[in-house]
Formats: structure tokens, sequence, C-alpha cells
């Protein structure tokens, strides 16, 4: 499945093993951001109406 | 119509509420096709072997490192003029996105040199101004942490984003300026044909138009949490007043 990448095939893999964990890296913890964002909001929000 | 009319934080939320479905899909189908096309697709360069394949994500972040502190500059411009509060923010929720970017950019490109150059680092211009240029996204995060009023955070990140625009633009054009160290010129401008072979001209194309887009849905994602942040604390701050 994973093309030959010859006598670099270390440096190829190890470049976008670390480039996509980073990016989904970033993802993942921004959505985890904007949700806990959300529910902080709606919590405070439910409570400035009682 | 006006596009002021979107510093209105409620007729952000509005629109960037329909536009982000939309854009995370279409982040997702760009990234995979590019970086599928690119790594799986392409064949080995005649030179630099299957290195070459580094290229879809090292130029696309590279890319991105700048650019988007350049949105941030825009963004902390209009804050300092307009005082819209969502353009400030925008700036900060940009900033975590952009340092991701450089050190991708980094980091690939030391893999990328250590084959090609013999060495994983070099005090080149252009890697240098890199290098300072991560670290003004380090001090721009760190700047709006350690200042709690929120306005004032905004005035003086802004001021460090005008500094560090120096770098940013020194990391574009580092090369044509000193003409010297090891990396290469702009091989992509909007000007001239490009002399990247087809086969890795457009793939390598998809995949900056998903980095781009991954950072249009992102940036909408995380302006949308500081305004909610904002909202949250400013109703804590009403009922305890």
């Amino acid at each position: 499945m994973i093309p030959d990448l010859g006598k670099y095939a270390a440096d190829v893999l190890s470049a976008y093993a670390v480039a996509l964990l980073l990016l989904v890296g970033l993802v993942v913890l921004s959505v985890r951001q904007a949700a806990k964002a959300r529910a902080a909001l709606a919590q405070v929000e439910q409570q400035d109406k009682t | 119509m006006s596009l002021w009319e979107y510093a209105n934080p409620v007729k952000f939320m509005a629109l960037s509420g329909r536009v982000l479905p939309f854009a995370a899909i279409l982040t997702a189908a760009l990234l995979a096709t590019g970086l599928i096309w690119g790594f799986f697709f392409t064949s080995d360069d005649f030179k630099q072997g299957s290195t070459v394949k580094i290229i879809f994500i090292h130029v696309p972040a590279a890319m991105m490192a700048i650019n988007v502190w350049i949105m941030m500059l825009v963004a902390s411009l209009i804050w300092l003029v307009r005082r819209h509060h969502v353009s400030a923010l925008a700036a900060r929720a940009a900033a975590p996105i952009g340092v991701t970017m450089t050190l991708i950019a980094l980091f690939t490109g030391a893999i990328w040199g250590k084959p090609m150059w013999g060495t994983y680092w070099a005090w080149d211009p252009r890697l240098t101004s890199f290098m300072i240029l991560f670290v003004f996204y380090l001090g721009y995060l760190a700047l709006w942490q350690a200042v709690e009023d929120d306005d004032t955070a905004a005035d003086l990140t802004s001021i460090l984003c005008m500094v560090g625009s120096v770098f940013a633009l020194l990391s574009r054009y580092a090369v044509n300026l000193w003409n010297q160290g090891l990396h290469q010129g702009a091989t992509l401008t909007a000007t001239e044909r490009s002399p990247i072979d087809a086969s890795y001209y457009y793939p390598l194309l998809i995949s900056i138009a998903g980095f781009v887009l991954l950072f249009f849905t992102l940036v909408l994602l995380r302006t949308r949490m500081h305004i909610r942040l904002r909202r949250a604390k400013a109703l804590l701050a009403r009922s305890n007043a």
C-alpha cells in the first residue's frame, strides 16, 4: 500500500507523521476548546436567566 | 450591505455558523485529495528521490506560516483603528494555527534538508527569519495569556504583531534580499509559469488550497470560541456586580 520510498523512507514518513500529528492535534484541540466554550456560555446564560 | 456589518458579533456568529460545516467538509476533501495524490501517486524526482513528496506538506505549511501572520496584522490594524472586538479575537484565534504551521514548516524543512543539504539546520537568512517568526508567535500567544484586561491585551498584541511582521516579510523575501544561504528562492509565483512538473504541480496546488481552507475553518471555529468566552465573562462580571 505504501509506495516504495527507497533510502529516504524514514525521512519522508517521519515528515508526514509529524505534520499529520500536529494538524490532527490542532483540530482536536480546537474542537474540544470550542465545545467547552459553548458549554460554559450555555451554563452562564442559564444562571443569568434564573 | 457592508463588510463591517460582520464586525457585529451576533451577525458574525450567525454567518460563521452557517458557513462552518461546508468549509469543514471542503477542507477535509481538499486535504485528503492533495496529500493522498502527492504521497501515493507521484513518482520520485531524479535528483531528490522520494523526498520530493515532502513538498506537499512543507510548502503549504510555510506559505501559511507567513500568511497567517499577515492576516493577524490586518486584523490587528482593524482593531487598533476601528476597535472591532471580532477583529482582535480573530487575530488571537489565528495565532495557534500559525504557530503549528511554522512548526510543521521548520520540522519538515529540517528533515528535507538533511538528505539534500547534508544538514538539518543552517543559519541561512530564510531559516533564521523563520525561526524568529516562530518565537514571535510564541511571544504573541504568551502576551494574550499574560494580560488580564482583554482590550489592553489586544492593544499590546497588535503592536507586537506589527513588529513581528518585519520577520514574516523577511521569511518571504530573505532569499531575494541576501542572495545567499542554502534555501532556494520561491518556486511558485503569481506572475511566472511554474518550473515544477505538472505531476507535482497539481497535487501541490490542491494541498495548498486544503491548507488555506483548514486555516479558514479553524479561524472561524476559534473566533466563535473566543466570542463565546468573552460573552460568558461579561455575563459573569454583570451578575457579580
